[in-house]
């Protein structure tokens, strides 16, 4: 038996499974993320004193990892408009790129947490440490779990494109709307833990 | 929702970071005199300004793609 609406949307919906499927755990990725900005709205406001995260956090460090998930959600998106311009080569390299970003992030941030703990800077510290630990080491966990998603799709997953194009375009784009909520929640997080 | 309207969202929220940062930089320049502060205010007005025009020229390459 063959599933239906993989492919196309569904006529009352207007959607295909694979979208309706990731808008629902999108959903509840909002739900786990929020109630941990709610957590630190709470516990900053509550606090008799709190630090700046400008005098504990590396500002320029955190600054090249902002510039490189916006780069890898351009490439995301560029990866998906390769598949709809049947190019599958470009896709290849633009999806290649997404997941060396995502590494590049990852880098940068094992950079960051190895020089707080260089200093003793754990999250038993303080508060703000270990709700700015909680918070960017879920974040870290979502790029993991998108650079094995890419990887997947960039390699063996690829090989739909050669027998069901549109179905591998629309994983593609699913993944793709994954991979920007994961960038989303790092454009709340840079200025919320580091400027504020 | 597409991807291509989830971009745009977070194009639009980049550009605000971008320009928000930028100004954030810049007054602590002028607080503390740091040149590493005016470098990065700087970039990040040069990055909003970049993602400013990305975004125009992606609207127009997938003109022909449904926002849903």
């Amino acid at each position: 038996m063959e599933i239906p609406y993989t492919a196309t949307a569904r006529p009352d919906t207007g959607l295909f499974n694979a979208k309706l499927g990731v808008w629902m755990f999108l959903a509840s990725e909002v739900m786990l993320f929020g109630a941990l900005f709610s957590t630190y709205v709470l516990l900053r406001v509550g606090a008799p004193s709190w630090p700046h995260g400008y005098e504990i956090l590396n500002i320029p460090l955190a600054t090249l990892n902002t510039v490189i998930l916006i780069s890898s959600s351009v490439t995301m998106v560029m990866s998906w408009a390769s598949l709809m311009m049947k190019e599958f080569k470009k896709y290849k390299m633009y999806m290649g790129l997404t997941i060396l970003l995502a590494l590049g992030f990852l880098i940068v941030k094992g950079f960051e947490y190895g020089a707080k703990f260089s200093h003793g800077l754990y999250p038993s510290e303080s508060t703000f440490l270990a709700i700015y630990f909680t918070l960017t080491g879920l974040h870290g966990l979502h790029v993991i779990g998108g650079i094995i998603v890419n990887t997947y799709f960039w390699g063996p997953g690829s090989k739909m494109w050669h027998t069901d194009p549109q179905r591998f375009t629309n994983r593609v784009e699913v993944a793709g709307l994954y991979w920007h909520f994961v960038d989303l929640v790092w454009i709340f997080l840079f200025p919320v833990m580091y400027l504020l | 929702m597409s991807l291509k309207a989830v971009h745009i969202l977070f194009i639009s929220l980049s550009i605000l970071l971008a320009f928000g940062f930028a100004a954030w930089e810049i007054k602590g320049y002028t607080v503390s005199g740091d040149v590493l502060q005016l470098l990065l205010g700087l970039f990040s007005l040069v990055a909003g300004v970049g993602l400013i025009v990305y975004g125009v020229k992606f609207l127009r390459k997938l003109k022909h793609v449904s926002l849903i």
